[in-house]
């Protein structure tokens, strides 16, 4: 934006200053993964005495080698995939057609239904109350319970919404002369133009059915339905009190600082792998909603 | 002269008659027109059920439930055939030091995030602006968004392993000076600035992106005259990119106030225990001990409804406010 030769030679102390700031808060924000990375492949008897402080020390895989011997680890990862793939999907199919409806101008009393969307993002009944619905209508302990009950999101629906009112109407008028319906029309006009919308949208909740813990932990009981960050909390909590384990620890290299270093590491492994998608869109998806409604 | 009542009176029935089959035939027309509406556009409406079948049943119907906050809820009655006792639950709750302790600490938390919090991405964004190789800033951009992206039981999960008093980072470099470690978790005076300070290290990067947007904004001929005119990178980012991006600030700050009693509680949750209830107990985590771990759903459901109540004003007040200052409303 701006040239360097317009760029007087008194400012760059200011410059080289403000990069150094820069840089030491980027570092900041990276040092704790490149901690917990070198923790988690070195030896516990290193770990226990603070001297890994930025590479592995007494380099070993064994912290590795027992998270993958767990058998609930690979269960919760099935599981997070399960309800990252299924609840994304499902937010979509109610997202794409309900943002689509709400984007016509000839639906009537429209003002109400976006009203209704919109009145959920101000009050909300709370926890108790969303708990004991999900409890009378039976989805406790259930796949489906999950990947329902937090499917449809007002920010989500009003964002794509907005991107579809933005569509000019000369797009779809070619398909309505060849008698196209609105389900054609939806699905041949506007959802290919609007990939990068539904793009934004399906990240945000690929991220957050990832990163999401609370409902799971509440909603759950069965060890065989928890998702991996169900099963994270549980290591990293309950873990150290653990007597069982603590005595295994006795007899091998790891300690439960690098076990609980490993499984973080696993668990971020395919958040760094969509990154690069993730910080394109996200940083669209924050312009697109920063007017809602 | 008089007139004949009975004339009179038919001449008044056959009128209202008329009426009547005026306004049948309008509504008629009317119910004819919706009719034809649905029967044209019916798809659309299809296309929508779905989505507000969902908020009826998993948003709607929870409010319908709140009920219970008046209530003597016993889980075999049901929420329609419990007891109702009025504002008893709530005046147990504001008898209950736990809860104006989490109400407590609920507003010194939310109001150290912002105003310590509140002014970094800001800053941020100014710094990002002044980078002027492409390549050093798109690798740091990258890098301080990263943590927004992360769970908060991984986050909690680097907090605990980095404050841990045996094997932590933290204690390891207090070490060196010479210093005893501490369990720093466990401390209640140490909760506030480790949770606040997360807080900040996880989403600042990201919520420069507002910011960076706003600046992005800016007329490059400001720019270009003020460089004429002989000023420094200092004094064109104090009188040309501050004064600029000031509504954008201003929003954000009334949506900061609007969103006061949102404390990110999956954190606390994660990271709290007994012995820092003392600071770290928030009315989110209240209405979860009270209410998923003890079953008291009835006096939960009330702090929950306060709480509610509480934000949507707040939330309400900042909207209005907002929509008044900037031309553009937030919804």
């Amino acid at each position: 934006m701006i040239n360097m030769n317009l760029y007087s030679r008194g400012d760059r102390a200011f410059v080289i200053l403000n990069m150094v700031l820069i840089g030491l808060f980027a570092l900041s924000a990276l040092y704790p993964f490149i901690y917990i990375a070198s923790l988690s492949l070195s030896s516990g008897f290193e770990a226990r005495a603070g001297n890994v402080i930025l590479t592995p020390v007494g380099f070993t895989l064994e912290a590795y080698e027992r998270v993958l011997s767990e058998r609930m680890f690979w269960i919760s990862y099935r599981n997070t995939f399960i309800y990252t793939i299924g609840g994304t999907l499902m937010s979509l199919a109610f997202l794409i057609p309900g943002a689509y409806a709400l984007s016509r101008t000839q639906l009537f009393g429209r003002r109400f239904w976006n009203f209704m969307v919109a009145f959920t993002m101000w009050f909300n009944a709370g926890l108790i109350p969303f708990f004991l619905n999900m409890r009378d209508l039976g989805l406790l302990d259930s796949y489906f319970g999950i990947m329902i009950g937090f499917a449809v999101n007002g920010f989500n629906l009003i964002l794509l919404r907005n991107f579809f009112e933005a569509i000019p109407k000369s797009f779809e008028e070619a398909a309505r002369m060849d008698g196209a319906n609105e389900f054609q029309v939806l699905w041949k006009v506007f959802v290919p133009l609007s990939k990068p919308a539904i793009a934004t949208v399906a990240l945000f909740c690929i991220v957050s059915r990832w990163n999401g813990f609370f409902w799971a932990m509440v909603l759950l009981q069965d060890e065989e339905k928890i998702p991996l960050q169900v099963y994270l909390r549980h290591v990293i909590l309950e873990l150290s009190d653990d007597e069982e384990f603590a005595s295994t620890l006795l007899t091998s290299t790891y300690s439960f600082e690098t076990v609980s270093a490993a499984i973080i590491v696993c668990s971020i492994i395919p958040i760094i792998i969509i990154y690069p998608f993730l910080q394109k869109y996200f940083t669209k998806g924050i312009m697109l909603g920063g007017v809602k409604e | 002269m008089s007139i004949d009542p009975e004339i009179s009176g038919a001449r008044t029935e056959e009128l209202v008659i008329e009426a009547r089959e005026a306004q049948r035939d309008r509504k008629a027309g009317r119910i004819q027109r919706v009719g034809d509406h649905l029967r044209r556009e019916w798809q659309i409406y299809l296309l929508l059920l779905p989505t507000i079948i969902w908020l009826l049943l998993f948003l709607y119907k929870p409010m319908y439930g709140l009920q219970i906050a008046f209530k003597d809820y016993s889980v075999f009655r049901g929420i329609a055939d419990s007891p109702w006792i009025g504002f008893e639950h709530f005046e147990t709750l504001f008898n209950n030091d736990q809860f104006i302790r989490a109400i407590r600490n609920t507003l010194i938390i939310s109001v150290y995030s912002l105003i310590i919090g509140f002014p970094v991405p800001i800053l941020l964004a100014l710094m990002f602006n002044e980078v002027l190789n492409q390549g050093f800033k798109k690798a740091t951009q990258t890098i301080v968004y990263l943590p927004h992206f992360i769970s908060s039981v991984i986050i909690a999960g680097i907090v605990i392993t980095a404050y841990s008093p045996s094997a932590g980072i933290v204690n390891t470099v207090i070490g060196w000076f010479g210093f005893d470690p501490v369990y720093f978790l466990t401390r209640p005076e140490w909760f506030r600035p480790i949770f606040i300070g997360t807080g900040i290290w996880q989403e600042a990067g990201f919520q420069s992106i507002v910011y960076l947007a706003a600046i992005a904004g800016v007329s490059p001929t400001l720019y270009e005259s003020a460089v004429v005119d002989g000023a420094s990178r200092w004094q064109m980012m104090w009188k040309i990119t501050i004064p600029s991006i000031l509504p954008t600030i201003i929003i954000m700050l009334i949506i900061r106030i609007g969103n006061i009693l949102e404390v990110s509680f999956e954190m606390i949750i994660l990271l709290y225990q007994p012995a820092t209830y003392a600071t770290a107990d928030v009315v989110n985590t209240f209405i979860y001990r009270q209410g998923i771990q003890g079953g008291q759903y009835d006096l939960a459901a009330a702090a929950g409804l306060f709480n509610a109540v509480v934000a949507f004003v707040l939330v309400i007040t900042a909207n209005t406010i907002s929509k008044r200052y900037s031309r553009t409303s937030l919804w």
